[in-house]
């Protein structure tokens, strides 16, 4: 795009990555996103917990879309929008202890209507029809110094609310019933969770765009559990690919033409397929060798 | 059907309009289709895999765009492949929603690559194709597109009917339907190879975002009313049927809403008054999903 183009001398490359502001505060953003997300995802996914993560990211669609319209930053309407829905399914979930028996159903209309929603938003806001694909795919473009600040406040608000509910949220993840008969309050903790989690997806949305947080939010903590079991080093994991799936994935739509959304998506894909072959392939060894 | 009511004034040159005519002959076709796959999809418990046959419907339609082929081509072979594909593999490995979930989300950044290529391949920078990929424009469609639609539409409906007797007794008790002779997994991998026929028909009306939404809320909206399943059947079908007509005559008086998102809140609000007015509170007749 705007850079001269890739060479092998890296010194270089990072000095052409970084002359621009806009790639500066990409980077900035991008760090605070990966961080959040690799931290709050990796007890989504021990939570196994990841559609909510999918359903918030598709509200906060309309919620971003609406508040184009009545003409306030989208950020509002992200974070707005998602806190509201947590609160919504912690608050059905608690109405219905037992399995809704059509449940899938539900959430699928749920879902078609919060983008049927996003995009009358959209039309309504008679804006270029480029926003659509830059709420829905991300773009790292024109993030600007306020919108880092916001980003960052929020993600250390996100990461202490996390913090202080961690110890009880692993206990409550991991045998409910024992917690709650130990006296932790697990309805209070997942709830909490859940406006956690709805802040995470609120900002990873606003670098991948709603579709696609997923690729920040679950993708490598679940790589991250499949390496090792251990929770701290795990966690860690996570957050280190997040960053580097975030950091490459930047350098390489700036250097190519390729957006963001698939360069970020792809490597944490990678990543995970890589993670897990090389697990298929070390248990079929062991298993060879078992056989012979 | 208020509004329809009380514009009636409105909709008095409401037909006379090709580009109507074309919206209301292939909405037809296609909402019929949708709302009797969807009452299986919905039965069956396999609405997920329309979701990932709606992410794929979006990849494959801009990769065809991308290399120059007509975009149903993109659509078909990407969605009935895929189809068939889960319904192949969907017996074998209980996959997990991370996995799903991280497969929806490459294929999803694949299609994102392929609307930058069309985008900056063609010299026209047509940005809006992804757009209509995403959501739909059901009043863009040519006669020759519309008529094609319909047809496919009739054909998938029909086929339906046809393996609707074996596919309920499957998908309702599968080991006792095995037992009786009834060749299970066949009907299973040839109903996802329907459901992606009918995901790209619903990708031209409403778009692979919200196909979903026509799949899922008649059908849910008709188990709701009745017990009978082929009362259920063929309310689902009309119950899309009707979302279509009324979204289109919505979108034709007020031309500032957008057809697909008309269609979506009419078929939501059906679910919706049937969940509360509905005389069941929960379903009966409960079969445990195949996946």
């Amino acid at each position: 795009m705007l850079a001269d183009g890739f060479t092998w001398d890296l010194g270089s490359d990072l000095h052409q990555l970084f002359q621009f502001h806009f790639m500066v505060n990409a980077y900035r953003a991008g760090t605070v996103v990966a961080v959040v997300a690799g931290l709050i995802g990796w007890f989504l996914v021990l939570r196994r917990q990841s559609f909510v993560g999918h359903t918030l990211a598709i509200i906060a669609f309309p919620g971003a879309s609406g508040a184009v319209l009545i003409g306030i930053s989208a950020a509002w309407g992200y974070f707005g929008f998602c806190v509201a829905g947590a609160l919504v399914i912690g608050a059905v979930r608690r109405g219905r202890p037992g399995e809704f028996s059509e449940e899938s159903a539900v959430v699928g209309t749920v879902q078609a209507f919060a983008l049927a929603c996003g995009f009358l938003f959209v039309t309504l806001y008679h804006g270029l029809l480029e926003d659509v694909n830059t709420l829905l795919f991300g773009s790292f473009l024109g993030i600007t110094d306020a919108q880092v600040r916001t980003l960052l406040a929020v993600g250390l608000g996100a990461l202490i609310a996390l913090a202080v509910i961690a110890r009880p949220l692993r206990f409550a993840s991991i045998d409910p019933d024992v917690a709650a008969a130990r006296g932790v309050p697990v309805r209070v903790v997942s709830t909490v969770f859940l406006v956690v989690v709805a802040l995470a997806v609120a900002e990873t949305s606003q670098i991948t765009g709603a579709l696609l947080v997923f690729s920040l939010l679950v993708v490598p903590p679940a790589t991250a559990q499949a390496i090792t079991a251990r929770p701290v080093l795990s966690a860690a994991l996570a957050v280190a690919q997040a960053l580097l799936a975030t950091w490459v994935g930047l350098a390489i739509s700036y250097f190519t033409d390729y957006p963001s959304g698939f360069t970020i998506t792809t490597l944490a894909f990678a990543a995970y397929l890589l993670v897990h072959g090389a697990r298929w392939m070390a248990t079929g060894r062991h298993r060879l060798r078992l056989a012979r | 059907m208020s509004a329809l009511a009380s514009a009636s004034g409105g909709l008095g040159d409401f037909f006379a309009h090709p580009f109507v005519q074309r919206a209301l002959l292939a909405g037809t076709g296609i909402a019929a289709a949708s709302g009797l796959v969807g009452f299986f999809v919905v039965l069956r418990g396999q609405v997920f895999s329309g979701d990932l046959l709606s992410h794929v419907a979006f990849t494959g339609a801009l990769a065809a765009l991308a290399y120059g082929v007509d975009a149903r081509v993109g659509l078909f072979v990407a969605t009935v492949g895929v189809g068939v594909g889960l319904g192949i593999l969907g017996e074998r490995g209980h996959a997990g929603d991370v996995v799903i979930g991280s497969v929806f989300t490459w294929v999803l950044g694949l299609g994102v690559l392929f609307v930058s290529i069309y985008t900056t391949s063609t010299a026209a920078s047509d940005s809006t194709a992804s757009v209509h990929v995403l959501f739909g424009s059901i009043f863009g469609l040519t006669a020759g597109q519309a008529v094609v639609a319909a047809s496919i539409g009739v054909a998938v409906s029909l086929a339906v009917v046809a393996i609707a007797r074996p596919l309920l007794f499957a998908s309702l008790d599968a080991s006792v339907a095995q037992a009786r002779g009834v060749p299970v997994r066949l009907l299973g991998v040839g109903f996802l190879g329907l459901v992606g026929v009918c995901a790209d028909e619903a990708t031209q009306a409403v778009g692979a975002l919200l196909l979903l939404g026509l799949i899922a809320a008649p059908a849910g909206a008709a188990l709701r009313l009745t017990d009978r399943p082929w009362v259920a059947f063929w309310c689902s079908g009309a119950l899309a049927v009707l979302a279509v007509w009324v979204g289109v005559a919505v979108s034709y008086l007020a031309p500032d809403i957008p057809p697909s998102f008309a269609i979506m809140a009419t078929a939501a609000g059906c679910y919706a008054a049937a969940v509360v007015a509905g005389p069941r509170r929960r379903q009966a007749v409960r079969p445990r999903s195949p996946r």
